[in-house]
Order: C-alpha cells, then sequence, then structure tokens
C-alpha cells in the first residue's frame, strides 16, 4: 500500500497540523537543532540536497541542492533566501495548503536554508489574498520566535537569522523571480533581465536565493531521512513525493502527495476517476502555461518530470487540470488565454500586444466569427512571443495555443466552418456532486 | 474600521496613531533605508482604514510618509489588482473564472451572482453594500467553483451556498 503525504503534508493526520507541538511530534526542528549544535558544514547540507534529486516544486524544475551551490555563500555583506508563495498559476493551489497545514516545517527549512547559502534574512512573499495561510504562517513565526529559532545568536550557535512575511497584492507575474524581487522592493512586479542571476545580484542588488514554499517545506524532512530516502520514494533523478493538485472534471478534487512517478491512471483513480463517469478528454498536467495532452498519451504516462517530459508537457507546479468529454477546448482555451492577456506586466512589446492578439481571435473563433486563416496565425503569432520576451510569461501564453491546436485542432477547425461547437454540449451543470 | 486620517503636514502626523504603527512595524521588518519595500504592505492596510479604497492624497500622504517619489506610489497602486483607485462597497466579492473554476460551473455562479445582486462585474450594488469583481485564478482550484469575500475564502459554490453566504453578511 502507498503511503501518501511523506513530505510537506506529514501532519496533516494530526490535530492542528499547523501547531507547533503537532510538527515537534513528527520530529519538527530537530535538524534544525542538529545543524545548528553540530555546526554541520555548509557543502555537506549542499550535498544532501543534490543527492535527494529534489527539483524545483514551483514549475522550473531545476536541482535545488544544485541552486544553493551558487551562492557565494561566504561574502561578506547581506545575503537573502526568499520564499515564493505567490502561488497563481491556475490550477495550483499546494502551497496554501503547506501555509495552512505545515507553515513550521517551512520555517524549518527556510532556516536551514539560510544557513546554508549564508543568509542572515528572509521573506516569504505570499499573495494578499491568501489572508488565511498568511495569518496561520505570522502565528507559527511567532510561535518559533518565542522557542528561540529565530533571531539573534540562534539556540547559542552564533547564527543569526530573521524571517519575515511580505504580502503580494493580485499580479501572477510576481511568481517570476525577479519580478516577485522588484515586488519586494516596493516596485511594479516587472521581470529583470537575467543574468545577472540572482545568485549574484538579487534583493537589493544582493546574492539571494528563491524557491518554491513546496521545495523548502520538503528540506527538514530530506535532512531528516537522508538523501537515499527521498530520492526512493520516487524514480531516479525525480526524487521525493510531490503534491498533485487534482482539479477539474474529477469525483474527488484535491491535493495528493504522492510518489513522483506515479502513473496518471493511477492518480486519476486516487481523485475519484472522471466525473460523472463520463470519458478523459485531455489533461494540462502542469498548471496553465504546461501544453495539454490527450487522454490516451496521459493515460500511459508517469508523474514525473521526465514522464511528463516524454509527452511532451512539463511537470510544472503539479497543478493537473483534468477535462472530460463535454469540454469544448476552444472555449477553455479562450479562457487560459484572457488570464495571459490579462496577465501581462507590458514591458516587452512580443508578450503585451502578442497576448491580446491570441485572446481576440480565439474569442471572435469561439463566438462563431473566426476566420479561415485563423488558426494559422493564431501558431504565427504565439511562435512570435516564444522566446522573444524578457521572462517565461510569454513562452507560458504561447504553449497552450500551440498544443490546443496541435491537438485538438479538427475542433477549432469545425468552429471556424460552422460557426459552433464540435462538442454537443450537454446542459451545463455545477461539478458539486 | 475608519478614523480620521490626516494626510497633510508633518511626518509624525500623518493619518493616525494606529495607522502610524502599523506602517512602523512594517517598515522595521526590511533593512535600513529599504522602507520603499513597505509600500504594498503599506497600501494594504491604508486601503483597509479607508473604507476599501486608495484616494490620490492617501497615496500622496504615503509616498511622504516613506520619503519616496509619489509616482513610486502611484505605479505600484496601479500595477496591482487588490488596489482600489475608486470608491468599493462595504463588502467585496471577488468570483474566480479561470480554467480549473470555468470547468466546475463559475459561469454560472457568476451569473447567479450577477443576477441576484442586480449589477455586473466591477459594480457596487445600490445601497453599496456590496461590490463584484471577477478575479484570475486564486490558488484554491480543488474547491471549485469558489470566491473570495473580503477576506474569506468559500469553496465548491452552489446556487443555494451563495443565498446562505451573502443572507448572514451584515
Amino acid at each position: 500500500m502507498m503511503q501518501q503525504n511523506q513530505v510537506c503534508f506529514r501532519t496533516m493526520h494530526l490535530d492542528q497540523p499547523w501547531s507547533m507541538e503537532a510538527y515537534r511530534s513528527v520530529g519538527g526542528y530537530e535538524v534544525l537543532e542538529k545543524i545548528l549544535h553540530e555546526k554541520t558544514r555548509q557543502e555537506s547540507i549542499i550535498e544532501t540536497i543534490k543527492n535527494s534529486a529534489l527539483r524545483g516544486r514551483g514549475g522550473a524544475g531545476f536541482p535545488t541542492g544544485l541552486k544553493w551551490s551558487f551562492m557565494p555563500r561566504r561574502m561578506p555583506g547581506d545575503k537573502y533566501i526568499v520564499c515564493n508563495s505567490d502561488e497563481g498559476e491556475p490550477g495550483t493551489c499546494k502551497d496554501r495548503d503547506i501555509l495552512r497545514y505545515n507553515p513550521h516545517q517551512l520555517i524549518e527549512g527556510m532556516i536551514i536554508a539560510g544557513y546554508t547559502i549564508g543568509a542572515q534574512r528572509g521573506y516569504n512573499y505570499i499573495r494578499g489574498e491568501f489572508f488565511e495561510p498568511i495569518e496561520r504562517f505570522e502565528q507559527a513565526l511567532t510561535e518559533a520566535r518565542e522557542a528561540g529559532y529565530l533571531g539573534k545568536n540562534i539556540l547559542g550557535s552564533g547564527f543569526n537569522f530573521e524571517l519575515h512575511t511580505h504580502p503580494g497584492a493580485g499580479a501572477y507575474i510576481c511568481g517570476e523571480e525577479t519580478a516577485l524581487l522588484e515586488s519586494l522592493e516596493g516596485k511594479k512586479g516587472q521581470p529583470r533581465y537575467k543574468p545577472p542571476f540572482p545568485a549574484g545580484y538579487g534583493l537589493y542588488g544582493r546574492p539571494t536565493t528563491i524557491n518554491n514554499t513546496e521545495t523548502l517545506a520538503s528540506v527538514p524532512v530530506i535532512l531528516q531521512h537522508g538523501a537515499d530516502w527521498f530520492h526512493e520514494l520516487g524514480t531516479p533523478n525525480n526524487g521525493g513525493q510531490k503534491i498533485f493538485c487534482m482539479t477539474g472534471h474529477v469525483n474527488k478534487p484535491g491535493n495528493y502527495e504522492v510518489p513522483l512517478g506515479m502513473p496518471f491512471a493511477e492518480l486519476l483513480e486516487l481523485a475519484g476517476g472522471v466525473r460523472h463517469g463520463h470519458k478523459l478528454k485531455a489533461v494540462i498536467p502542469g498548471g496553465s502555461s504546461t501544453p495539454v495532452v490527450p487522454a490516451d498519451v496521459m493515460m500511459q504516462t508517469a508523474m514525473s518530470y521526465d514522464g511528463i517530459g516524454k509527452a511532451g508537457s512539463m511537470l510544472g507546479a503539479g497543478s493537473v487540470i483534468v477535462m472530460d468529454e463535454t469540454t469544448c477546448m476552444v472555449k477553455a482555451l479562450e479562457r487560459i488565454a484572457y488570464f495571459y492577456y490579462e496577465e501581462s506586466c507590458g514591458q516587452c512589446t512580443p508578450c503585451r500586444e502578442g497576448t491580446g492578439w491570441l485572446y481576440r481571435v480565439i474569442k471572435r473563433i469561439e463566438n462563431g466569427e473566426g476566420r479561415q486563416e485563423d488558426l494559422d496565425r493564431l501558431v504565427d503569432v504565439a511562435n512570435n512571443i516564444n522566446g522573444n520576451t524578457i521572462c517565461a510569461l510569454g513562452d507560458a501564453a504561447a504553449a497552450p495555443v500551440i498544443s490546443f491546436i496541435k491537438h485538438f485542432r479538427e475542433e477549432f477547425q469545425y468552429h471556424i466552418d460552422h460557426q459552433r461547437c464540435l462538442v454537443a454540449e450537454p446542459e451545463l451543470k455545477l461539478n458539486y456532486g | 474600521m475608519t478614523a480620521n486620517l490626516q494626510l497633510t503636514g508633518h511626518r509624525d502626523q500623518l493619518f493616525n496613531e494606529t495607522v502610524r504603527q502599523k506602517l512602523d512595524s512594517w517598515i522595521s521588518k526590511y533593512p535600513p533605508g529599504q522602507a520603499q519595500s513597505a509600500v504594498i504592505p503599506a497600501l494594504h492596510i491604508l486601503q483597509d482604514a479607508h473604507q476599501g479604497w486608495l484616494s490620490e492624497g492617501l497615496m500622496r500622504a504615503l509616498a511622504e510618509y516613506l520619503d519616496i517619489p509619489a509616482i513610486s506610489v502611484f505605479e505600484v497602486a496601479t500595477f496591482y489588482t487588490m488596489f482600489e483607485l475608486n470608491p468599493v462597497g462595504q463588502h467585496k466579492i471577488s468570483v474566480c473564472t479561470n480554467i480549473s473554476c470555468q470547468l466546475c460551473g463559475s459561469e454560472e455562479i457568476a451569473s447567479y451572482l450577477q443576477k441576484k445582486l442586480g449589477i455586473g462585474f466591477g459594480q457596487t450594488t445600490a445601497d453599496g453594500k456590496f461590490t463584484l469583481k471577477e478575479v484570475e485564478c486564486l490558488g484554491a482550484c480543488v474547491g471549485a467553483p469558489m470566491l473570495l469575500l473580503d477576506r474569506d475564502y468559500h469553496e465548491h459554490l452552489t446556487p443555494e451556498k451563495i443565498d446562505t453566504l451573502l443572507g448572514g453578511v451584515k
């Protein structure tokens, strides 16, 4: 029997899983105490994280240990660890539950990360609408401070570390790490050119590491049970368990923390299968910016970075959007395209103008006013955004358009030819059954 | 609750004491000389203290208080969707219509709300009680369809749930 909830959700079965008491009962803060007591070498922590095959849980999947190793950790002066809790990729809602149900594990992970990269200050950038998660995290910060895990000379080790929440205010782009830094500096969230990368020039121009909430919250468990234990929870090169947000047309939508590499078919079963006994049509496996995958391919896919890569998409943030046979792909894409149009920060012309073009052309197809040349035009516009912008929002806007048209072209063509939908839409019903 | 907010004069007299204390507490979380980092939390505080919206006077006073150019505050206030630059109702309802919510019936929820309140997105009811907004993904997709009422998320919405929810709002 496969055990769920081994990493970030390991307190989930406890009463008040967010409390210091609950967290301590699973060994919480013991790793931090040991590190500070033994003055563990930074290099050895980085080595463990590297060997665990932990990869960034925010979407890019970059190896965490390697990212940490880029920090000039002995360089004098201020350095920062920043947690990206600006969860906003459509389909993603896992960090919210980590903040609500296991905030102490994130705090411990951030303190350890700070120690390892030589940072004495950390910020957790939490999206502004997360009022309840912010409150929970703040409460946990107070508890951690009272327990002596934050502040000066922590547990007599000589290590100083301060940690604060920073609220966002509604901007998807701030999930992009350099836009997040701009926002943290009190500016519009417009991404910076890279290089220089944040490890060299980050917050206030100082060396900075930015990791996702789930990534940082995984760290204490890895160090507690060892790199091999974590790695073996998943598959080679795809270590650990990962939270998958199962949304859309499933009977039991929810966050499932399961081993990386689990077959999609099993994950779908965990989520109760496709609603109303309908047939699966397609899946967006990693959040709205990742390419859509048709049902037959998806049913053969393993839920790992490499597995989903082979299926022509990306694991992203583990945001699995399930669509059944009643889904109109034109309408779904129209909504996704609107999102990127709405959220483009306006800095780069291809994205600012291109996302508007994409949305308007898809909208007219959806409204029965599509023109024969529109599909090629869409692909052309998408290709002209792709790779031509400072940050990945441009690519994120292009990928759904290209993949939807690639896999469901006949549906778009039908809309253009017949001014209506190929999918005989049944009476739309609310999915609360 | 709204106390009178003083918008001109010496820095030590701006806003009121409660607001100043909150602002100072946020400023202290950033390194010396980085008070601009407090702009977003400060705008949240001011908006809460000013019936849910930001006037130009408030923003200018905040710039004074943080000792940064007014344009730096305007830029931020106009960039982020949570900041309101015009008066809003006593309660704000933000409905997500993004993909996961759409797949689970957010269109019906949105039209039910619009019909019930008699207003469209971006509008406020005549009695000034509710402002209705359409928003992008709020990160609660497993609870789709969902909405944010003031500071609380409400998930797995049905028309019946909305009736109960709005009926309970004072």
